[in-house]
């Protein structure tokens, strides 16, 4: 399983900056990041090499955040690739609470990473297509 | 022009004021001994009787109420009247959620509509005029207070309520209102509204009564200047009646309390010490002719001034000063009440810590209340729609509590400084 971090950010200038900074100084790589926000405030989420060591160095910080688990998936590289693991999602009526994807490409593939409400069900599904979520080896990451 | 609505009463010599007080107190502590148990057993704590109050020369004997005691004896407690005799509950916010429900006669509706009227005359009014009130009607004391006063002086009443500026400023129009009635605040804001539709030159206002929130000499003159009229104070609470307890008159230096209706005391907050004249101190009222509420000693945490310095205008009752703060930790925005207690009550009940801050504002002349609550581990998610949805539920709470929309502010943990003493709960950046 493939651990996101979501970390709680107020907006205000710099504070982004100085969490990339934080992990930096602390050789934790970032795989993807994500944010989401209203006008005051947002969730900063994040796929990063050592979720375990990023999160204890970030709540000694004094951040705000919490593990997650998701699903990433690889999908080909190339026109159609996202469009197929959208549409086993509409087949199976699942709602996707929000994705964004990695900034790794390997062997061809893109990383899509998905919040869904029903995880189990879209694992079957997309098992039923042949695919099944990369693992955190896969990935390179722990 | 008619100058007074009372005259008789309004411009009686100090000597009868004192001779109706004297009398009537003595009347109103034999009717809470008799009818409000609440009070009796306050007076027998201090190993009072009724025998013991001869006239106003005693009414520091007296214990004193305050919101607490309202909070206490919730709902019927200091009730002075049978339910059957009563026509008509107002009612306002109180600490830790519990309202305020003050209870009137039929008597004391009149006599509070009477107290209306004499500030509806002060600023000129006759039964020539068409008075427009647009404070809010309901529970709210401005509403019902300015329109039963508006009927007894005779002006064609607009009963607008506050709100809906566009048909405020269609019936101002129309019907050529002659005196506004409302928040100070909407005031201001009716005043730019005009300017933005190019209406100045089609009001025909003389005048208005502006009162249930604190304004600045500024802000009374921007209104003046903006409207073209003469801008009066006028002051109340629901506890002792509601607007028109005390009101300005022509020579706007001071509000007349209605001393015949009213006894204003100005006591130290501290000690509970009467204060000579002149000195500031704490207002507190005693209603000598209320049947239903006939609170005696209420303490209003208003911070003020007394003087009984002759006015221009010929009336003999004495004069209170605007409100110069508050003695409690109470805020007035919007015109409405509103304690710490109250926030903090609701961010308790929805699982927010009780570290926040009350940040109160003015934007071009209206109130603005920012609720700062840190986020916690347990509301905290990776779902943007559960923590807006959380905070729109804290919002919605908020607002049934105080009566008036709060912003909340989501802040991260510890970032709302704890202080070593008392903890800095509310910033107030307005400047009045």
């Amino acid at each position: 399983m493939v651990y996101q971090i979501s970390v709680f950010l107020e907006n205000r200038a710099g504070q982004f900056a100085e969490i990339t900074g934080i992990l930096a100084q602390n050789g934790v790589d970032l795989r993807a990041i994500s944010i989401a926000e209203t006008a005051d405030y947002g969730v900063l989420r994040m796929i990063v090499d050592h979720a375990e060591k990023a999160t204890s160095i970030l709540m000694q910080h004094g951040y705000l955040l919490t593990m997650t688990p998701v699903l990433v998936v690889a999908v080909p590289d190339a026109p159609g690739g996202v469009a197929t693991v959208l549409e086993t999602l509409a087949e199976g009526n699942i709602d996707i609470e929000y994705m964004y994807s990695l900034f790794t490409h390997l062997e061809g593939k893109a990383y899509i990473v998905f919040r869904v409400a029903e995880a189990e069900k879209f694992t079957e599904l997309l098992a039923a297509h042949g695919i099944t979520p990369s693992t955190n080896e896969e990935l390179g990451i722990c | 022009m008619v100058k007074y609505y009372q005259p008789e009463i309004e411009t009686a010599s100090r000597e009868q004021i004192r001779a109706w007080q004297d009398e009537r107190l003595v009347k109103q502590v034999q009717h809470a001994w008799d009818n409000v148990p609440y009070y009796r057993k306050k007076m027998e704590e201090k190993g009072l009787t009724p025998a013991d109050i001869q006239g106003t020369a005693d009414l520091h004997k007296l214990p004193f109420l305050s919101k607490d005691d309202l909070r206490e004896a919730y709902p019927y407690g200091l009730l002075g009247k049978p339910l059957s005799e009563c026509v008509r509950i107002q009612s306002t916010s109180g600490t830790t959620g519990k309202r305020v429900v003050a209870f009137y006669t039929q008597h004391d509706i009149d006599l509070w509509e009477d107290c209306c009227a004499r500030a509806i005359t002060a600023v000129g009014g006759s039964q020539e005029d068409v008075c427009q009130v647009a404070y809010g009607y309901g529970l709210f004391t401005g509403g019902a207070g300015l329109h039963g006063g508006s009927h007894k002086v005779g002006c064609l009443t607009l009963p607008m309520s506050s709100g809906n500026t566009d048909r405020q400023l269609q019936f101002m129009t129309d019907l050529g209102t002659t005196i506004l009635c409302c928040t100070p605040s909407y005031a201001a804001y009716l005043s730019e509204s005009i300017h933005e539709c190019g209406l100045r030159d089609q009001i025909k206002l003389k005048a208005g009564i502006f009162g249930a929130e604190a304004w600045s000499q500024k802000m009374r003159e921007d209104i003046e200047k903006g409207l073209g009229i003469k801008a009066y104070d006028i002051y109340g609470l629901t506890e002792i009646s509601g607007p028109g307890v005390a009101f300005e008159c022509q020579a706007q230096n001071g509000m007349h309390i209605n001393e015949d209706h009213f006894i204003a005391e100005i006591i130290n907050p501290e000690t509970g010490e009467v204060l000579p004249e002149g000195s500031k101190g704490e207002l507190v009222f005693t209603c000598i002719t209320k049947e239903a509420f006939p609170l005696i000693r209420y303490r209003t945490r208003d911070i003020c001034i007394l003087s009984s310095e002759p006015c221009p205008c010929g009336r003999t009752h004495i004069k209170m000063c605007k409100p110069m703060g508050r003695s409690d930790d109470m805020l007035i925005v919007k015109g409405v009440n509103v304690f710490p207690s109250q926030i903090e009550t609701v961010l308790l009940e929805q699982g927010y810590p009780a570290n926040y801050q009350i940040v109160v504002d003015r934007v071009n002349h209206s109130d603005t209340l920012e609720v700062m609550v840190e986020m916690t581990p347990e509301n905290f998610s990776d779902s943007l729609a559960k923590i807006t949805s959380m905070e729109k539920k804290l919002v919605d709470a908020l607002r049934a509590m105080l009566g008036i929309s709060a912003k909340v502010r989501l802040v991260a943990p510890k970032t709302i400084a704890r202080s070593e003493g008392k903890a800095v709960r509310i910033i107030d950046k307005r400047k009045i």
